[in-house]
């Protein structure tokens, strides 16, 4: 088994990133091999989330930011654009339908730009396992930003956040009162917010009803006078008002573009906060914390699952099924017997 | 040998001006519950959108439904632009309506399958799993 080279991939060659993707996502040793020579040239893109319920314009959002950084950049040569999409696997067939590619159509034949769809695996914080790996082999293959669109998000698939530098956190109108708004989960994320399909109605008043939800997590300096001093809670934002970062709230309409210009120019803030403030390096170090942490994880599991018998698990199994003995003692067992 | 964690990818196309998508929505749902990743591009590719789709998502096997009755022009361009990207190993298969006396040249020009309306999903299953196999 001869490892892949990983030159052309550093140089962008469409077929070996292609083909790069494919052993990395498959976990294969090949592609392990591969991440390890891929590695040290990684840390240069700007990793940008976009998350979001089901339905609300991710993909068609993707799209026309993808398409603005390739086209509507002033005074420097475009970045290359590279998009992971990934959409959910069928927990009952192990199949998939990724259909993000269908709202993507004005990126075909650009050679600055590659969409790759990822079904979730079984992953269930919105991404698949992994999409951290397939990250890696773009952003060594020298494209400066990188789009990760996560599955239709609920309420609590919050990994793209220790994925991304940036999270846009997608909105629609009309998908529940101002109690939705002040819920923990999914808007803590943002970065920025996009209310998209911002010329439908009621899209006003889900605008207002997010700037008010910021407006209580980061108190302004009149808010906490009205009460006086006593109201005022022991946040570091409130003492230093301008070295926060406080998400912009953006109207989109991601069907025709409007909006897309402002979005990109937040982007470009929110960089340049992370750099200035310390947080990308910050970042950074919580998403390769994450990675060993998982990593860890699936290695131990598997280091053990080659310690122990099929036959006792499905005894051991059996036990707990039979209500002879408890899920917590069952693990007792199962750990003990394995000789860690 | 295939990894355990190998997934049978299908990119399904629908080329050329042809808007009814039916037919090839059907195979799509049936492919994703044997098991499969299928990437729907969505309506009216071209044959090089449909090859640089193919490229990127690192497919197996390409499907592509064609009611207009243009898959002798389109056919062989897509084949030619596959190995043009090196992806000669991507198995193409057709379906729509394809008339009997084109099918020889299309097996010729190397295309795996051919399926007209009434076929079973169950038989574009088994193809597409025994040449993934292969």
């Amino acid at each position: 088994m001869s490892a892949i080279d990983p030159e052309p991939v550093l140089h962008g060659e469409r077929l070996a990133v292609t083909r790069a993707l494919t052993q990395i996502e498959n976990n294969t040793q090949k592609g392990y091999q591969l991440l390890e020579m891929l590695f040290p040239y990684t840390g240069k893109a700007h990793l940008i989330g976009v998350t979001g319920a089901p339905g609300t314009g991710k993909s068609t959002l993707v799209n026309q930011l993808a398409y603005h950084y390739r086209h509507h950049l002033e005074a420097r040569d475009p970045p290359k654009v590279a998009v992971i999409a990934v959409d959910p696997t069928s927990p009952f067939s192990g199949g998939a339908l990724l259909g993000d590619r269908v709202r993507m159509q004005d990126l075909t034949g650009d050679p600055g730009v590659f969409v790759r769809s990822m079904a979730s695996r079984g992953s269930l914080g919105g991404l698949a396992g992994a999409t951290g790996n397939l990250v890696q082999v773009f952003d060594a293959a020298g494209f400066e930003i990188i789009i990760i669109e996560t599955v239709g998000a609920g309420q609590a698939e919050v990994d793209i956040a220790s994925l991304a530098h940036s999270t846009i956190v997608v909105e629609a109108p009309g998908l529940g009162d101002e109690i939705q708004t002040i819920k923990a989960g999914i808007l803590e994320i943002a970065d920025i917010l996009a209310v998209n399909k911002a010329d439908k109605p009621g899209a006003d008043h889900t605008l207002r009803a997010l700037r008010t939800m910021l407006t209580l997590a980061q108190p302004q300096p009149e808010d906490l006078d009205h009460h006086g001093p006593a109201m005022k809670p022991g946040q570091t934002d409130i003492d230093e008002p301008e070295k926060a970062w406080v998400p912009p709230v953006l109207p989109i309409t991601a069907t025709t573009g409007e909006g897309i210009p402002d979005l990109v120019g937040e982007l470009a803030n929110h960089a340049s906060y992370l750099k200035t403030s310390g947080e990308w390096k910050q970042r950074e170090q919580k998403r390769l914390t994450n990675e060993l942490e998982m990593l860890l994880r699936d290695t131990l599991r598997s280091h053990w699952e080659t310690k122990i018998s099929p036959n006792t698990y499905q005894d051991t199994l059996d036990q707990v099924i039979n209500r002879k003995i408890t899920p917590w003692k069952a693990v007792e067992l199962l750990m003990g017997g394995a000789n860690l | 040998m295939a990894d355990p964690q190998q997934k049978i990818r299908v990119l399904i196309a629908k080329a050329g001006l042809d808007g009814h998508d039916r037919g090839a929505k059907v195979v799509a749902r049936a492919l994703r519950d044997a098991g499969m990743e299928v990437i729907y591009t969505g309506l009216r590719q071209t044959p090089e959108m449909i090859t640089e789709a193919a490229l990127q998502e690192d497919v197996q096997v390409v499907g592509l439904s064609i009611l207009s009755g243009a898959h002798m022009t389109l056919v062989p361009k897509i084949q030619r632009l596959l190995a043009e990207k090196g992806l000669e190993n991507v198995k193409l298969f057709l379906g729509g309506i394809i008339p009997d006396e084109d099918k020889p040249e299309l097996e010729k020009l190397g295309v795996t399958g051919i399926y007209g309306p009434g076929t079973s999903t169950q038989l574009i299953i088994k193809d597409i799993q025994n040449a993934c196999q292969q």
